[in-house]
């Protein structure tokens, strides 16, 4: 049970993809425009990664290990092409956004990253809780990012959120301000939003450094005990 | 030379294209500066307060020479929260999350413009025309409270473009009926801008605060692209090269901020390629670019790339200690 508990506290916190890890990175910049958009790419993230996770967990002994990449992503393509045509036929006005970062999906590292390095070498039980984790720890990202810049950019709070859940959420709608910060909207404001994310999540992480030194040497080795993995 | 004598140089240098451009365009131009300084003053000193470092670090002088350029880059009636945003993404994003003075990668004041440009094109773009400028500064002021991307009504019809910017979209126009139909008293304006920036860079080079290389790179790379563009002034010209150096951002680009020690290279053949690349991005931003003015943009590339101009120059260099 504790070891369950590790991994998913790997997945959303301590080895977060997307702040951690910083994988996945494309789809994170280019979907977190608005929450609508970042809620269903996150949720088809998780579905994506959960049964991927399953599926090669559970064939990883009789997989020959020369072909076991290949298998790898073709098990992947299979359940992102699944999830592409299911948000079509379900959510076909949301799928004309972000369709295009659906079937990207396929080439987002941290599916891979996890097949390989876990679920290949792991009972199904500890893949599944840790596709679950991982998409639920990116999927958080996704939303924070996707709220801060939709307040941010377009003064809003849940726009078109009727696209995800049917008519009766069109009043979830809040203008917060009149006017938008369309900055925030494009590239840069992505990376800007991901950067402050990922220093926040260090501040919290990492041990502080007391006080401000000029001393090159001192910095050089706070940095190199505290050094995050890095892609 | 230390760094305060230094910044006080840039500001006095400064001054001759600042009293010209509060000429031409009124008291907007002096409360914009003015503001800047302010705000930048304030976010630095706030940063500083955050990154525990000492406050005397404020007298170099740095965050009012960022915020004197970046007010000399905005248009006169910009609304005051748009001015703040600038300033606060100069200041706190392009130079303190780098670690401060002498750290940055990019220009803070140009990264302010960009920011500001990309986000807000129309106030951006709207400069007042100097035949018609509000010469009220409480007026200008309360115009500049209007908040907001739509112009208040008061100065819809005594405002219009930058002479690059309308250039660009002339339509099939020549380049004399162009200016025919402009009238002088802008573009004359402009040049006279441009002369005082000059005037005062030339002073900086003169006392020693800057080099000339890359400024001279810089406005002769400018100046012999636009040569074969200008195409007899036909309707398709690009403009003739008296224009690309007189008008705009040009000087204030060339002298101020192309010399930035900071974030352009230090190695004298570096500062040749940099200024030379400055130039050509200029001309095709200008030409082919969306954007009235191209300097900020290709000033930020540059600023991007001078780390690896020096590195590249360290290489090529030759090292007589190591010869084989």
């Amino acid at each position: 049970m504790n070891e369950l508990g590790n991994i998913s506290r790997e997945g959303l916190w301590s080895n977060n993809p997307a702040l951690v890890q910083m994988l996945g990175l494309c789809p994170l910049l280019a979907v977190s425009t608005s929450i609508v958009s970042a809620l269903a790419l996150g949720l088809v993230t998780i579905f994506v990664l959960t049964l991927s996770n399953l599926v090669i967990s559970a064939f990883r002994s009789v997989l020959a290990d020369s072909i076991r990449l290949p298998a790898q992503i073709m098990v992947i393509a299979t359940f992102v092409t699944l999830a592409d045509i299911l948000l079509q036929y379900w959510f076909f006005e949301l799928h004309q956004r972000i369709g295009l970062f659906v079937a990207l999906i396929v080439t987002n590292c941290t599916l891979l990253g996890r097949a390989e390095a876990f679920a290949s070498r792991n009972r199904v039980g500890y893949a599944l809780v840790d596709g679950l984790s991982m998409g639920l720890g990116f999927a958080l990202v996704l939303l924070a990012m996707g709220a801060v810049r939709e307040i941010l950019g377009q003064g809003t709070l849940f726009n078109n959120l009727d696209l995800l859940f049917g008519a009766g959420f069109t009043d979830w709608r809040i203008q917060l301000v009149d006017n938008g910060f369309l900055f925030m909207l494009l590239p840069p404001g992505a990376f800007i939003t991901l950067g402050f994310m990922i220093a926040l999540k260090n501040r919290l992480t990492l041990p502080r450094r007391d006080q401000f030194s000029e001393n090159e040497n001192s910095q050089k080795e706070n940095r190199s005990q505290n050094s995050s993995p890095r892609i | 030379m230390n760094i305060q004598a230094m910044m006080v140089r840039v500001l006095l240098a400064l001054i001759p294209g600042f009293l010209l451009m509060a000429y031409s365009f009124g008291p907007g131009v002096i409360i914009n500066v003015g503001l800047a300084m302010l705000f930048c003053t304030g976010f630095e000193a706030m940063m500083l307060g955050l990154t525990r470092k000492p406050l005397r670090v404020l007298t170099d002088g740095s965050a009012l020479v960022t915020g004197a350029l970046l007010g000399l880059a905005l248009p006169p009636y910009l609304p005051v929260g748009y001015l703040l945003i600038g300033c606060l993404f100069a200041m706190v994003l392009a130079k303190h999350t780098y670690g401060g003075l002498g750290r940055n990668l990019f220009n803070p004041a140009m990264v302010g413009f960009a920011v500001l440009i990309v986000s807000f094109p129309l106030a951006m773009s709207t400069w007042p025309d100097p035949g018609h400028r509000l010469a009220d500064p409480l007026l200008v002021f309360s115009v500049k409270l209007h908040n907001g991307d739509a112009l208040p009504v008061l100065i819809d019809g005594i405002s219009r473009a930058t002479p690059l910017d309308e250039f660009k979209f002339r339509g099939a126009l020549t380049v004399a009926e162009f200016w025919d139909q402009f009238g002088p008293e802008n573009a004359r304006a402009w040049l006279y801008i441009n002369l005082g920036f000059l005037f005062g860079g030339l002073y900086l080079v003169y006392s020693g605060v800057c080099h000339w290389r890359a400024p001279t790179a810089m406005l002769f790379t400018l100046a012999a692209l636009s040569l074969p563009g200008y195409d007899y002034g036909s309707s398709a010209s690009t403009g003739t090269p008296f224009m690309h150096l007189f008008s705009g951002a040009t000087m204030l680009g060339a002298f101020f901020i192309v010399t930035d020690p900071v974030t352009s290279p230090n190695s004298t053949s570096g500062q040749w390629v940099f200024g030379v690349g400055v130039g050509i991005l200029t001309y095709v931003i200008r030409v082919t670019g969306a954007y009235p003015e191209g300097i900020a943009f290709a000033i930020l590339l540059m600023n991007g790339a001078s780390p690896l101009i020096d590195h590249i120059e360290f290489r090529l260099r030759p090292h007589p200690g190591h010869s084989a």
